[in-house]
Order: structure tokens, then C-alpha cells, then sequence
């Protein structure tokens, strides 16, 4: 070969070089993915303002109803999100999230039940709960809970913590598919017996609830409601944005390879546990902070939050929106939950039929979920125009 | 030899590069890459390698060696250890006795898989296995040679060097056209191409390959034969293979090994080989 052909060739693989570089470090949203999640932002941040400035009655006020509901159901998106991040992406099914969402939300449950102060029914320094087992003084665990700051803290590494302890165990011991599953269940069913105690500390049976104030604002007034609100919406813009730039680098690229092909990975010189390690923390992490985001607007938590339904709930909401999509399990959180609402007022009794039959019906007609079928009707619409 | 090649092998040239030293965690890459000793012309050496298994040796006293940028390929009837051999030399079966040395210096019998794998062995399975939910492009993009902790894998960048090397290595295993697409949508032969292609992305110094003509149509074969013509003089290679025209196409001159029920019966030419009596018997005159 030539010096002159050799040096050509060596320019044109540069420039595909180029292309693949390009290829590689993708985008984190489309242009039209940007212009629809701002779109849609903008207009679930107006709701609360039309709440707050139109009177009842007028054409364009939002109920305190609907507010309250859609800032719960944005946490339960969050928690869709987190679980999205290990089960679409690593492979990891967990159906023990409930137990992170729970623990982020006894985290920033704390702090609420101190700050309530004197207010309560007995006028104690404690939590009524506390008075009623007779007991003077904060548990060692209560410590510094009056810190706003310090709640918050809790609410990150409380689950998190636990994740990375639990998932380093598990993960180590290569604990997979059902088995995992099965283990975090147990997991998660151990922890709501705990807290079903009264001596655990936590409020027994009832758990936390009657809140006052947070950060000294009254906890009911519109204002902090639609405060709370905003922010469920800020955070879970962050986290959707956090966990595509996570899914979009390589390390995504890695986990969803551990997903289909482990051993192969483990051959080409990755060591997955730290792979899974660190995306099962993180969702741990989110899901805690979408507990800690329901409390205070919910007004309650307690153990029940920790029960084996809510957990696979959320495994529902994410199969119903798309498995692997992010915005998919969004989707999925708001259509299930919306559902609920609406079986629940008119017919109550028949909501967990009607959840088992969603499963059924998304399992065996829909597996890439709503987004999967947008998906397909988008490309038949291309096909269709060409 | 071919720009591309020239082109990929300048990082040896210009003497042990950064990433040369430990990857992955830290059980895996106490080995350096480029720690191989050569300097004896010899990439493997197994020595009086005997693997029995409940009293059946699948293994006897097999020795064995290969030189650096060496394509040898071996041959044998089945149940000959031709398996088992690769098995010996991946750390996937520890052998029960003799020794296996990775050029002078590296002691295979005492690595795990994966630290083998770092030391610069690569292995071609029978069964094409790649990602097959993954492109072409980041199918080569994972394999390649790099710090693979979580840390720098979160902030990975395609740097121009590595990206020209995947496009060098798209260019030698045929599937510049293919580089976006899923991996699971080629056909067997470019699969096999692919996970040839990863295992290249990985630096190996010596590649195993395990039957890598099954089940191609013969035009795949041809191509393979080539791509195996363009590799032989970079990387030691061991093909162990059945198919005979395919192993003379291949052997060009080189060395055949006939393995025979654990142990090396005849080395040689494959028109040595053929005209050996003994191979006749057991082997060739079936």
C-alpha cells in the first residue's frame, strides 16, 4: 500500500471516528423530548397558581383536591422512576421498594412529628404516641431529628444506606432474578413487622401523622401546600434528568448489558457488583427522597406504606408505563393511580381486581407498556407517510 | 500489512501506555497487559498438562507451546481435550498436574477467568455471544481496553485515538455498515465477526478461538479465513476447528497439532500431518 492511500485511509477512519464519537455520547433528550417535558412541566406548575388565585366557583380554578392529588401521585412517579432505574435497566426486580419510600418518609416523618411541638393532643414534649407508652424522653434514634437539615439527611442515607448494605451482600453472594425479588420482599415484610411494634419507636400502628407546621409554615395553608408541590415537581424533573444521564452514558450501556448477558460482562472485565451496586443505591436514594416528598403532603405514614401490595404496586406502574423508558413508568404511576382513584370512589371493592387485571392485560398485550405502544403507533404512522 | 493494522498496533510501538496497568477491581488487574515476557519467541507453554476427572484424564501429559504471532491450529477427533486444553489455559479447569505458563513470566495455573482475560487471553466461545440488545459500535465500544471501575465508566469519553480504533477494528471484521446496528439483528457469521472484533477491542495477546467457522455458510468461511490471514503475525492465535478444508485454507505452511486422546500425537505441517500414519489411523482416514 502507498503512503498516500495509507494516509487516506487513515483521515477517512478519523472521520467515522468522528461519527462514532458523536454516536457514543448521546444526548440526553431529543430537541422534541425537551419542547414536550417543558410543555408539560409548565403546565403542571400553573396548576397550583390557578388553585391559588381563582376563587371556587370560577371556570379556571383547580380544586385543593386535584392539587393534593397530583403532587401525591408525583411521588408515587419519583418512586416509579427509582424502581425504572434497577428493573428496566440493570435487570434487577426488586419488590421491597415500598421499604425506601417507607424509610425516606419516617426520615422526614420525624422532623414533622417535633416540630408539631407542644400542639399536641396531651401538650407534651414528646409525640403523643410517646406519651401514651409512657415515655419521657427521645429514643438515641430521635437524636438532632428537630434539624430540618438533619431529617433531610436521614432521608437520603437511611435508604441508601440500607440499599448499599443489603444490595453489597446480596449482590456479592451473585443473588439473582426471583431469588433477589423474593429477598427484598422479605425484607421489606421483616421491616413492617418492626415498625408495627410500638417499641420500635416509631408510632406503631398508627405511625406519624397530625403535622403542624414544616420549616415553621403551617403544613395545611395553600401556600405550603402548593410550596410542596412545586418542589415534588422540581425533583422529579432532577431525578428524570439525573437518571437518563445516567441511562444515556456508558455505564448505562453497561448495566442494561448486565441486564441481558452478566457472565458475559464479568468476561470482558467488568466487575458488575459495583455496576449494580451503584444504580441499586441511587434508586434507593430516589425512592426514599419520593417517601419523604409524600409525607408532608399526604399527612400520614405508617407501616402500612411497608406492605407487600404497595410494593408490587409500584412494580405495576412501572410495567404499565414501559419497562426501560423513564418516562414510561411516569406515565404508568399517574395512569394506575388515576385508576385507583377513580375505582376506588365508585367501586371500591373491586380495585384489586381490576389492578390484577391491569397486570394481566399489560403483560400479555402491552410489554413495553404505554410507551411502547406510542412507540409502535409513531413508527406505523412513518411507515405509513413514506 | 495493512494500514489499519499498522495504525492499531502504534500504542505498542510507542512502549506500555497508561491504561496498560490495573483495570477493574482490584482482584483483577494485579497482571499487567504488557507484562508478558516474550523474550524466548514463546507466547504459551503447557508443560506435561494432565486434567483427570474421576479417574478419566482428559488431559495426559500434553505439552505444547506457541510462538509469538503464531497461528496454530489444532485438530482432533472428539473427546481428543481440545476443550478441556482451552479450559486449562482460561483458568476455567485447574489442571491436575503440570504447568501452564503465559510467555515466561505468567503462571496460569494460579489466575482466576477474569484475571487471564486482563493478562491478555482472549476467547472465542462456539456460540457467538455479544449484547444483543447493543449496537455493533457500542458492542466494541464495551469491550474495549480501558479503566472499567464504575467511576471512570460513568464519565467515559470517547477519546478520537479510541474511537479510530473501534472504526479500524469495524473496518477489519467487515462491519463499518452494520455499526449502528442491534447486535441481535446480524446474521451468525457477522456475530462470530463481532465477538471477534470485542475480543480485538480487548488487546489480547493470544486468542483462542473454538470452532470459529461452525455453521457459517461458505462464503462467511471465506471471510473468516481472511480475517484470520490479517490477524496472524499481531496476535498468537489458537483455532481449534473440525473443519479440515477450512484448518488447510487457514494453516498456510504453519504449524497443525493433532490432539489424540489427551495428548499431542503428531505436530507438523498439515501435509506433514496428513501423510502421518498415525493421524491417518485415528483421525484422518475415518
Amino acid at each position: 500500500m502507498t503512503h498516500a492511500s495509507e494516509q487516506r485511509m487513515n483521515s477517512a477512519s478519523s472521520r467515522a471516528g468522528e461519527l462514532y464519537t458523536a454516536a457514543l455520547r448521546r444526548p440526553l433528550f431529543s430537541p422534541k423530548a425537551w419542547i414536550a417535558l417543558t410543555v408539560v412541566t409548565m403546565v403542571l406548575a400553573l396548576l397550583p397558581l390557578l388553585n391559588l388565585v381563582f376563587p371556587a366557583g370560577h371556570t379556571l380554578h383547580v380544586s385543593a383536591y386535584a392539587v393534593a392529588l397530583l403532587g401525591k401521585f408525583m411521588c408515587y412517579a419519583l418512586a416509579a422512576l427509582a424502581l425504572d432505574l434497577v428493573w428496566g435497566y440493570a435487570g434487577i426486580l426488586s419488590l421491597g421498594h415500598g421499604l425506601f419510600f417507607a424509610l425516606g418518609g419516617y426520615a422526614h416523618g420525624m422532623y414533622l412529628m417535633r416540630a408539631i411541638g407542644q400542639d399536641g393532643v396531651y401538650q407534651s414534649n414528646v409525640p403523643d404516641f410517646m406519651v401514651f407508652l409512657n415515655w419521657k424522653d427521645y429514643p438515641w434514634y430521635w437524636a438532632f431529628t428537630e434539624h430540618f437539615w438533619y431529617a433531610m439527611l436521614l432521608v437520603v442515607l437511611v435508604p441508601g444506606g440500607l440499599a448499599f448494605l443489603f444490595g453489597y451482600f446480596a449482590f456479592r453472594s451473585r443473588i439473582k432474578g426471583v431469588y433477589f425479588s423474593i429477598i427484598t420482599q422479605a425484607l421489606t415484610f421483616a421491616a413492617m413487622l418492626l415498625f408495627f411494634r410500638n417499641d420500635t419507636g416509631f408510632g406503631g400502628n398508627n405511625g406519624f401523622t397530625d403535622f403542624k407546621r414544616i420549616l415553621g409554615f403551617d403544613i395545611t395553608a395553600p401556600g405550603t401546600r402548593a410550596t410542596l408541590y412545586w418542589v415534588t415537581l422540581a425533583v422529579l424533573l432532577g431525578a428524570l434528568v439525573l437518571a437518563r444521564a445516567v441511562t444515556q452514558s456508558k455505564l448505562g450501556r453497561v448495566l442494561t448489558a448486565v441486564r441481558d448477558a452478566e457472565s458475559r460482562v464479568r468476561f470482558i472485565g467488568y466487575e458488575p457488583l459495583g455496576f449494580k451496586l451503584f444504580v441499586w443505591t441511587l434508586s434507593a436514594v430516589m425512592c426514599g427522597i419520593a417517601g419523604a416528598l409524600y409525607v408532608p403532603q399526604v399527612g400520614i405514614i405508617n407501616p402500612g406504606e411497608m406492605s407487600t401490595e404497595n410494593s408490587i404496586e409500584m412494580v405495576i406502574w412501572v410495567a404499565t408505563g414501559g419497562r426501560g423508558t423513564l418516562i414510561g413508568p411516569i406515565i404508568g404511576a399517574g395512569t394506575v393511580n388515576g385508576l385507583k382513584t377513580w375505582f376506588t370512589s365508585v367501586f371500591p371493592e373491586f380495585w384489586l381486581y381490576a389492578l390484577g387485571l391491569i397486570f394481566v392485560l399489560v403483560t400479555l398485550f402491552l410489554p413495553q407498556g404505554i410507551v411502547g405502544l406510542a412507540r409502535r403507533w409513531m413508527t406505523r404512522r412513518q411507515e405509513r407517510a413514506i | 500489512m495493512s494500514a489499519e493494522w499498522r495504525a492499531l498496533h502504534q500504542a505498542d510501538a510507542e512502549g506500555p501506555n497508561d491504561d496498560g496497568g490495573p483495570s477493574g477491581q482490584a482482584s483483577y488487574g494485579r497482571v499487567n497487559p504488557r507484562g508478558v515476557d516474550t523474550t524466548h519467541g514463546a507466547i504459551l507453554y503447557l508443560d506435561g498438562i494432565t486434567v483427570s476427572f474421576d479417574g478419566f484424564k482428559a488431559l495426559s501429559d500434553l505439552t505444547l507451546d506457541i510462538g509469538v504471532g503464531e497461528l496454530r491450529c489444532i485438530i482432533g477427533p472428539n473427546g481428543a481435550g481440545k476443550t478441556t486444553m482451552m479450559d486449562v489455559i482460561t483458568g476455567k479447569t485447574r489442571p491436575t498436574a503440570g504447568s501452564a505458563f503465559f510467555g515466561q513470566n505468567i503462571d496460569l495455573t494460579t489466575l482466576n477467568e477474569a484475571q487471564i482475560a486482563h493478562a491478555g487471553i482472549g476467547r472465542k466461545f462456539q456460540r457467538p455471544t455479544v449484547f444483543e440488545q447493543h449496537t455493533v459500535l457500542e458492542n466494541l465500544e464495551l469491550a474495549m481496553k480501558t479503566d472499567k471501575r464504575v467511576r471512570p465508566t460513568l464519565f467515559s469519553r470517547l477519546t478520537s485515538e479510541q474511537a479510530d480504533r473501534i472504526a479500524q477494528t469495524l473496518a477489519l471484521i467487515r462491519l463499518t455498515d452494520e455499526a449502528y446496528r442491534v447486535a441481535g439483528l446480524l446474521s451468525h457469521g457477522q456475530k462470530q465477526w463481532l465477538e471477534i472484533g470485542m475480543l480485538l477491542m480487548q488487546e489480547p495477546q493470544l486468542l483462542l478461538l473454538d470452532e470459529p467457522v461452525a455453521g457459517m455458510t461458505d462464503a462467511e468461511t471465506e471471510r473468516t479465513g481472511e480475517l484470520l490471514h490479517e490477524l496472524r503475525g499481531h496476535h498468537s492465535l489458537m483455532v481449534v476447528e473440525h473443519d479440515m478444508d477450512f484448518v488447510s485454507r487457514i494453516a498456510d505452511g504453519g504449524k497443525v497439532t493433532v490432539l489424540h486422546e489427551g495428548a499431542v500425537l503428531a505436530e507438523g505441517t498439515m501435509a506433514q500431518v496428513q501423510a502421518d500414519a498415525r493421524v491417518i489411523e485415528v483421525y484422518l482416514g475415518r
